[in-house]
């Protein structure tokens, strides 16, 4: 009995967060198109609700009635399963993701790492769909976005190392107190523009959207898929987008901490604060895909590795020497 | 130069501008409309869909004189005609089909006594390839209908022609 309550109670939480995240996806969805058209002069959705803030679950709804399409020669039970890892593997990351001191659904000890693997793990949804389908434009998209990934995850991996020895903890949660005096944004400037632009490529997001470059790719991974199927891929990536604007946020910008602690910021709860961080981070990320052309194939490849790796790394030695010839090194 | 160069490209100069550039368009006023609700300004001279007009007192202005039908270049108009008890000559069929019509606006150029027009009308699509075979009965029931536009309109480019 005790055992069927503790289900009970996990239950709850769970759903308590990825409810509010699957809401937040849906206008996030809505939120970049609206940027996206306003940057162009047009309207954007406007139609379906206030301001068309329902557009999204309209789509949704389109979606869901629309037939599942799957090729006769595809890998079928491949095919059906790379959605479904995909959005999965996009949503279990936001259990390590904290909204205020203790307001975690798993407060691990290796949190950063945890969310790392699990993005690493997301360019198998990609592959796999890719390789399922058992044709050409979703096989080039899949390579594409799989060499894209990975390139870009080194750099990152490397950025977060700056941060972590600033901090000398995993834990997610610990990162956000170590920035109670400082936020990261401002020692490691250049190493959050990094961040921002390999998160950009991590999340084939414009100017990085080569996977899915509709002139020469058709939709990349995506083409063979329709209906559910291909809704769930499109939140898995809308899920990655918010999850690598959480991630920026709680590394570099503080977290739930307010900018200010005086008075009138104090009372705004901690919540608030990182949703308003994300909120800033991903309405950069539109303005981006407003603002610049595609990258060449060759260009992506040489930005990750000719000027990124190298630039972190040269930074890491950089923290690392400053920290430890001033003794700052965190002791824990 | 090429020193130049490298710092515009290590501060990222030009992509900076041109983000700048998009969150100023950002609160710039907008170029499109809503358009099933509100709707462009539409010229006089708009070749849209097409109408029969009658005289005031209610008399059909057309005298099959057949001009429209041997002008329009995608043959689209077919008119038969007779003579009417009162010696008249007046049309008894007058078709358009409107998916061979090209919106050219010669038909109306032709026309000796503006019977033929085409009015501002340009939402008339249908369901079925049928009901866009338009009659002298449809026609004439659109020129009933937006007599007042029209009219405004020959008016108003009369000076031009």
């Amino acid at each position: 009995m005790e055992y069927l309550s503790t289900i009970f109670q996990e239950v709850y939480r769970i759903l308590f967060l990825l409810v509010p995240v699957l809401v937040s996806v849906a206008m996030i969805v809505w939120l970049d198109r609206r940027v996206w058209a306003f940057v162009q002069k047009r309207q954007g959705p406007n139609v379906v609700g206030p301001f068309g803030l329902l557009q999204s679950l309209a789509d949704a709804l389109k979606y869901i009635f629309k037939e599942i399409i799957i090729p006769a020669s595809s890998n079928k039970v491949i095919f059906v399963l790379a959605p479904i890892i995909t959005m999965t593997l996009a949503l279990i990351a936001w259990a390590v993701i904290p909204f205020g001191e203790n307001q975690v659904l798993a407060n691990i000890n290796v949190g950063i790492l945890y969310i790392f693997a699990v993005s690493s793990l997301g360019v198998y949804g990609i592959i796999m769909g890719g390789w399922a389908s058992n044709s050409k434009y979703p096989f080039l998209g899949a390579i594409r976005s799989a060499a894209q990934m990975v390139s870009y995850e080194v750099s990152i991996g490397i950025i977060i190392i700056n941060v972590l020895l600033c901090v000398g903890s995993l834990n997610l949660s610990d990162i956000v107190l170590a920035q109670q005096e400082m936020w990261f944004v401002i020692p490691l400037f250049p190493m959050f523009v990094i961040f921002f632009i390999s998160s950009l490529a991590e999340t084939n997001r414009p100017p990085f959207d080569l996977p899915e470059a509709e002139a020469e790719l058709v939709a990349g991974y995506q083409t063979e898929y329709s209906g559910m199927m291909y809704a769930m891929f499109w939140l898995g990536e809308y899920a990655n987008i918010l999850l690598m604007c959480a991630l920026g946020s709680i590394l570099f910008l503080g977290g739930w901490l307010s900018p200010i602690d005086l008075y009138p910021f104090n009372l705004v709860p901690g919540a608030a604060w990182l949703i308003f961080k994300i909120l800033f981070l991903f309405i950069l990320f539109a303005l981006v895909k407003a603002t610049v052309p595609r990258y060449r194939y060759d260009q992506l490849m040489r930005l990750g590795w000719k000027i990124f790796l190298p630039l972190s790394l040269i930074y890491v030695v950089l923290t690392a020497s400053y920290l430890f010839y001033f003794n700052l090194l965190p002791t824990t | 130069m090429k020193i130049n160069r490298f710092i515009k490209t290590v501060l990222m100069v030009d992509f900076v501008s041109g983000l700048l550039i998009a969150i100023k368009e950002l609160f710039k006023s907008k170029k499109t409309i809503n358009y099933p609700f509100e709707k462009g300004k539409i010229s006089p001279r708009f070749r849209g869909e097409h109408a029969l007009r009658r005289y005031a007192n209610g008399e059909e202005r057309c005298i099959a004189c057949k001009l429209c039908e041997a002008v329009c270049p995608a043959q689209a108009i077919t008119i038969e005609s007779s003579q009417r008890s009162d010696g008249s000559r007046k049309t008894t069929r007058y078709d358009i089909d409107m998916m061979k019509c090209i919106y050219c606006g010669l038909c109306e150029e032709s026309c000796p006594v503006d019977a033929i027009v085409q009015g501002p009308n340009f939402e008339f699509s249908t369901e079925t390839r049928e009901e866009l075979y338009y009659t002298k009965e449809k026609l004439l029931d659109n020129g009933d209908r937006w007599e007042n536009i029209l009219a405004a309109n020959i008016k108003s480019d009369n000076p031009y022609r």
